[in-house]
């Protein structure tokens, strides 16, 4: 399942993001956040904690099930006086979750963390992005991997010279996905797709701001 | 009249190609002394463009600089730092200039330099920017549109002959030879036996080669080479051989290992010349040429 990967803030940035707002309110989400670990029930337990040890009043926590899901303020409505009470609310969910509360709440929002990147989780504890999204699919050519999404550089026509014994030039501990679908398309004597010239990318493929409206005729 | 680099390449003497690094800053004096000194010792001089993605004046001015003092420029161009139409504008204003020489590459991480922060652009790659030199050699840019006035580039690559693993690589250079590239200046290669036959492999493409000669400097730069530049590979006897170098001889015994390399792969005729990167060492590029033989006295 696709899956938004994130990493909390150092606690003295929320801290900082705090400033002036002395009572707040917490929440966090049962899904993506949990899975890392970053905004799941124990980490909103140990934030409350880290911030009441800051001297800051708590007025109440929750952990709504699915953050981004447009029916959440309904379960927010429950908690709807602890919320009013509160001079800010931080919020420990992926960017999507921060802005689908905000539009549910008068209370102004802080971001607990960082939303790094759409992925899936590979092994435990192992995150992967998996999609960049750029609207113009060439995974037929690339056996099935995907370079815009894992080569640093998202290069299109193979290696870069920085790539040794089939690591990445920054990080020895990283793939080099070229060589992964360079060995993928020999297995499968489908080469030739890698000696295909892919021209410059389209990068307004994918519309900016993302906005598409999909007609009735066209659902139909 | 000086004679272009294409011409050079196509005449059958053996090329020889040397490179410049551009100042962090603007005091011009260190790179103009060494462009005074290598100009008229080699065939054209390489202006690096941030090398290892560390911010210092434009690959561009350098190559002006060269220009300017008489010699023929090769204008690096990475893909790192500028987008199509930055690239498209650059080659205009090159090839304005004078500027006939250009060396595409798709440029290191920003990760690896100083601006650690900075985006890496990489809007087209390598194949890209030689492709889309061809295509406004033919009087349109990238978008379709017609240029006045058009540019012609004699275009150049790189490749990494001792790359492990190879095959993709050379997939890559075969794409490099058919989106334009006329010459290739190669990676560092110490071991002649694994380069020729790359060499075999690389002769049919008809493009020219230029094997890269690094100059070594100390036994511990090797062994850093070794570790960290990808497709750099030391034999252990030239490490030994830089140990063995009495003390403050050690540059002395890295220019000899470059100029018997040099003079190797002149008389066994493996490739079309060398590219000589002496990296801070500019000043003893002239006497790696002589103990080469490619200097009279």
């Amino acid at each position: 399942m696709i899956r938004s990967i994130t990493r909390q803030k150092p606690l003295e940035e929320i801290l900082s993001l705090l400033q002036g707002a002395q009572s707040l309110f917490l929440f966090g989400c049962g899904t993506c956040v949990t899975l890392c670990h970053t905004g799941g029930a124990p980490e909103v337990k140990q934030m409350a904690d880290n911030l009441k040890q800051q001297g800051k009043v708590i007025t109440g926590t929750m952990v709504i099930p699915v953050a981004c899901d447009e029916i959440s303020h309904e379960a927010m409505e429950l908690h709807a006086e602890e919320i009013s009470q509160a001079q800010a609310a931080l919020i420990m969910t992926c960017a999507f979750g921060v802005q689908t509360i905000s539009r549910h709440i008068q209370v102004p929002v802080v971001p607990a963390l960082e939303t790094l990147f759409i992925g899936k989780e590979r092994g435990i504890g192992l995150f992967e992005e998996i999609c960049t999204q750029c609207g113009e699919c060439i995974l037929g050519d690339t056996g099935g991997l995907c370079p815009v999404t894992s080569c640093h550089k998202g290069l299109v026509n193979g290696p870069c010279g920085g790539t040794n014994n089939g690591k990445c030039e920054i990080d020895p501990e990283i793939d080099c996905v070229w060589t992964l679908i360079y060995q993928r398309l020999k297995e499968q004597g489908k080469l030739d797709r890698m000696r295909k010239m892919q021209p410059p990318r389209n990068y307004q493929a994918p519309p900016k701001p993302g906005y598409m409206r999909i007609l009735d005729t066209e659902r139909r | 009249m000086r004679l272009r680099f294409r011409e050079i390449l196509q005449s059958g003497k053996f090329v020889v190609t040397a490179e410049i690094g551009p100042p962090k800053g603007t005091n011009l004096q260190h790179m103009l002394h060494h462009i005074d000194l290598l100009k008229d010792q080699v065939d054209a001089l390489n202006v690096t463009d941030h090398q290892s993605s560390v911010m210092r004046y434009p690959s561009l001015g350098g190559a002006l600089l060269v220009k300017e003092q008489g010699g023929e420029p090769i204008l690096q161009m990475t893909c790192r730092d500028r987008n199509r139409l930055a690239l498209q504008a650059d080659l205009l204003f090159a090839h304005s200039r004078g500027i006939h020489n250009v060396l595409c590459l798709t440029g290191d991480s920003v990760v690896v330099g100083d601006h650690k922060d900075a985006k890496g652009v990489f809007d087209l790659d390598s194949c890209q920017l030689l492709a889309a030199i061809r295509t406004m050699e033919k009087g349109m840019d990238l978008g379709g549109n017609q240029l006045d006035g058009g540019i012609e580039f004699c275009a150049g690559a790189i490749v990494t002959p001792e790359a492990n693993p190879i095959e993709p690589q050379l997939i890559k250079f075969e794409k490099k030879v058919e989106a334009g590239a006329e010459f290739f200046q190669t990676q560092a290669v110490y071991d002649l036996e694994k380069f020729q036959r790359f060499m075999e492999y690389a002769r049919p493409f008809g493009v020219k080669i230029l094997a890269g000669i690094i100059l070594l400097t100390s036994w511990r730069m090797a062994d850093f080479m070794n570790k960290n530049v990808p497709g750099v590979f030391v034999p252990q006897p030239l490490i030994d051989e830089m140990k063995s170098a009495p003390k403050g001889e050690a540059l002395r015994v890295g220019i000899e290992i470059a100029a018997r390399m040099i003079r190797a792969i002149r008389e066994n005729q493996i490739c079309d010349g060398v590219h000589i990167m002496a990296i801070g060492k500019e000043e003893v590029v002239p006497q790696i040429l002589k103990e080469a033989a490619l200097l009279d006295a």
